[in-house]
């Protein structure tokens, strides 16, 4: 309607083209999958028991993690909203936002450092003459680790929910005298209730498709999921056939939760939901229930911030500046940028066109059924990524590649590529709102001062959108700068990035190296993530991974 | 019918923010006061003192001749109406107005009775089994009182309480709770922007200006 001719055909074009890429990268790699396992192979891998186990413990896991994660983030986001005002608060709400950003493998670090066998944990038991009983590689550690990453999701998530209850529902509760358990049942239960289905889906996701925390915590066959198994299967054993199967199962897993997540209402996002800063509490003003929110609130924080300090303690203590000399660690980090800085730009590039030919299309008075139907899919996109994880797309295109003898040299793109895919649903989340804000207020007035092309795009878009196309920037190279999942099959000599030389240190024993290693890639990370939220646009603050 | 109790501040101060509160002042018993001045002047602070919302930081809040400071606000002999989510979405008007008997919903065939009289008192018979959703801001409002009337106590703050409603409901309202006030001859309080509902309704007015009482008559 405000666009001409011209624009529009240049938005939808560009916006098809993203999106026969996006396919087509995801398509190539499927295909090369069924064909290379000569489907009849990987039938037969079906069959042995040990596929099915790792299929269970997958389940098993991701179902405990999710559990214990939603359990324990209950009581400390009802403690968090009991408790609006007090020094410190603001803090701690953003250090729950921390693990979201930080790299899965430093957390593992950290996590290793306080649960470890040698860590702090166990060091305290041991100096209470109780011996060093937590045995941090296997079960244990794999949920120690995803409930580190994904409680303070949950807890977030559920806090905003709380945080959007009226004021008045607790000034009414203290008036009345409702106890603790009425308030509960009658005011915090019903809002956080209708949360717990999307919440728990999105962590089950995230803990069944879990592959680095997996791969440094997992013990063996006994505690290896899906995705680990397939990077065992090309890696070591080299087993196609075993890795095609293991893919195809994965892909199924993955299709059925994203199926039970579209059917249950979504997470809220946390960042736009608290427009005003909580009230207080009058109705949990009691010196017992204060004093037992806090040391709740103490221990959520300590279970945040050991594992970080951890990395920052062992991180300084090690050779840094011999680190930063070497040659492995300069091609490392140089390898690792162009990857991440490519990776942001594609990932940008495709969500821009996505956006803006869905925008072209809405703007359409009567757009046909094929128009309807490919702004559904761009839409889609973001979810109908996860569907085919990394470590799958990542298989598909090396046994494509390898008759050729081009895994070494294609590998840094297909990286790139995996990771602007990964990011995908990030960016999106991060732009699509901005964009919409953006055009409603300025589309009709722009075109009616006949602002078009580059002219519009230097005096009305790039100011009013710079600062979350810069956000959505930052936080998707920050997640390809710390990504193992995508690089791990292709890692080596030929392809070494930060994540990779850090877990290849990790493997030779060389923790000292690992530890420096991590503090570094923390610090790259922190330092985009600082830069991708100063000074932010309106509601895209606290965008989140999906 | 016992004489409802004045309310009283003595020097009562409170800093939130940047500002600082300090009221003086008294609140006639069995009368209705309203309270009046411009958005951000420390109206609703001045309620949240008298029901118990917010403590004093020095000075005295005495209701009834008794000092409150302490009190919890379920103690005080306060109900307060708000302008708005007086009533919890998911329980029905009958459970929300159950919630001025017994906060742990224990009601006896009495009690049901009473609700369900205050209820029609209002007019809101028949409303029992409705949801919040389904009635107007009026009607929302209407189980409010209705929820003020079964607890009974001697001290009604209202926080703009029409404030959401069209002129014309709001002059019933204004009417239904000078009724009410006739009825039990409680001590009204209601902080309002209207100059018209104020005329209609309160024997007396206090104006809050730069965070203090300025002017009562």
């Amino acid at each position: 309607m405000y666009l001409t001719g011209a624009e529009f055909r240049r938005n939808l074009s560009a916006g098809f083209i993203a999106l026969l890429a996006v396919i087509g990268f995801i398509a190539v790699a499927v295909t090369a999958l069924a064909g290379f396992g000569r489907l009849g192979d990987a039938a037969a891998v079906l069959d042995e028991p040990y596929v099915w186990r790792i299929l269970r413990f997958t389940l098993y896991q991701a179902f405990l993690s999710t559990l214990l994660s939603v359990a324990l983030a209950i009581p400390v986001a009802l403690a968090m909203a009991r408790r609006p005002h007090f020094p410190g608060r603001i803090w701690i709400v953003r250090l729950m936002a921390v693990p979201l950003g930080l790299p899965v493998l430093i957390g593992a670090l950290g996590i290793i450092g306080i649960w470890g066998r040698q860590g702090l944990f166990n060091d305290a038991l041991d100096l209470a003459a109780l011996g060093r009983p937590l045995q941090i590689y296997g079960l244990q550690g794999i949920l120690i680790a995803h409930v580190y990453f994904n409680l303070p999701l949950a807890a977030r998530l559920i806090l905003a929910g709380l945080e959007r209850v009226p004021q008045e529902y607790f000034k009414t509760a203290a008036m009345l005298a409702m106890p603790r358990r009425t308030v509960f049942r009658l005011i915090e239960w019903p809002v956080i209730a209708p949360l717990i289905a999307g919440v728990a889906g999105l962590i089950f996701m995230l803990c069944a498709t879990s592959f680095t925390l997996v791969l440094i915590l997992g013990g063996g066959p006994a505690a290896t999921t899906i995705e680990v198994a397939i990077y065992q299967a090309l890696r070591f054993d080299f087993n196609p056939a075993r890795a095609v199967a293991l893919s195809g199962l994965q892909i199924t897993l993955t299709a059925l939760v994203l199926a039970a997540l579209a059917f249950l209402p979504r997470a809220g996002d946390p960042g736009t939901s608290a427009s005003s800063e909580p009230g207080r509490r009058p109705d949990a003003d009691h010196h017992l229930s204060r004093g037992m929110d806090f040391a709740l609130i103490a221990l959520f924080t300590l279970w945040l911030i050991l594992p970080l300090a951890v990395i920052v303690v062992k991180g300084a203590g090690a050779d840094l500046l011999g680190l930063l000399v070497e040659p492995v660690f300069i091609r490392a980090t140089a390898m690792s940028l162009v990857i991440a800085l490519s990776a942001a730009l594609v990932s940008l590039a495709v969500a821009l066109s996505f956006i803006t030919a869905i925008g072209a299309i809405r703007a359409l008075r009567e757009p046909g059924p094929f128009y309807r139907g490919s702004a559904g899919a761009m839409s889609a996109m973001g979810s109908l990524v996860l569907l085919v994880p990394p470590i799958v797309l990542g298989t598909g295109w090396f046994l494509l590649l390898r008759p050729f003898g081009l895994t070494d040299a294609a590998a840094p793109v297909i990286v790139a590529a995996i990771n602007a895919l990964m990011a995908l649903p990030f960016v999106l989340r991060v732009l699509q709102p901005a964009f919409a804000v953006h055009r409603s207020r300025t589309a009709r007035l722009a075109a009616s001062l006949g602002l078009s092309g580059l002219a519009r795009l230097r005096i009305v878009d790039w100011p009013g959108l710079k600062r979350p196309v810069l956000t959505a920037l930052a936080f998707a190279m920050a997640l390809s700068l710390g990504d193992l999942g995508a690089v791990a099959l292709f890692g080596g000599d030929q392809l070494t990035t930060l994540p990779w030389l850090l877990y290849s240190r990790l493997g030779s024993y060389r923790t000292d190296d690992a530890n420096g290693l991590a503090l570094i890639l923390g610090a790259l990370c922190l330092i985009l993530m600082i830069a991708g939220t100063r000074a932010p646009a309106s509601g895209t603050r606290e965008g989140k991974k999906p | 019918m016992t004489q409802s109790p004045s309310i009283r501040l003595d020097a009562a101060a409170l800093a939130l923010g940047d500002k600082s509160f300090r009221f003086n002042g008294e609140i006639a018993g069995g009368r209705v006061t309203a309270v009046t001045g411009r958005s951000g002047s420390g109206k609703t602070t001045l309620l949240n003192l008298i029901a118990g919302f917010e403590k004093p930081d020095s000075g005295r809040v005495i209701i009834g001749g008794e000092t409150m400071n302490d009190l919890h606000v379920a103690k005080r002999p306060v109900t307060v109406v708000f302008q708005e989510n007086n009533l919890f979405a998911h329980l029905d008007i009958f459970t929300n107005t159950g919630l001025g008997v017994s906060a742990g919903l224990r009601l006896d065939r009495e009690d049901r009775l009473r609700i369900s009289e205050a209820l029609a008192r209002v007019g809101l018979e028949g409303f029992e089994r409705r949801m919040p959703a389904s009635l107007s801001g009026g009607e929302r409002q209407r189980a409010a009182f209705a929820r003020a009337l079964v607890r009974n106590r001697p001290v009604l703050l209202l926080d703009e309480p029409f404030a959401a409603l069209d002129p014309e409901m709001r002059g019933e309202m204004g009417t239904l709770l000078l009724e009410l006030h006739a009825e039990t001859g409680n001590t009204v309080m209601i902080v309002s922007h209207e100059p018209g509902e104020v005329e209609q309704i309160a024997d007396h007015r206090l104006v809050i200006e730069n965070e203090a009482i300025s002017v009562r008559y």
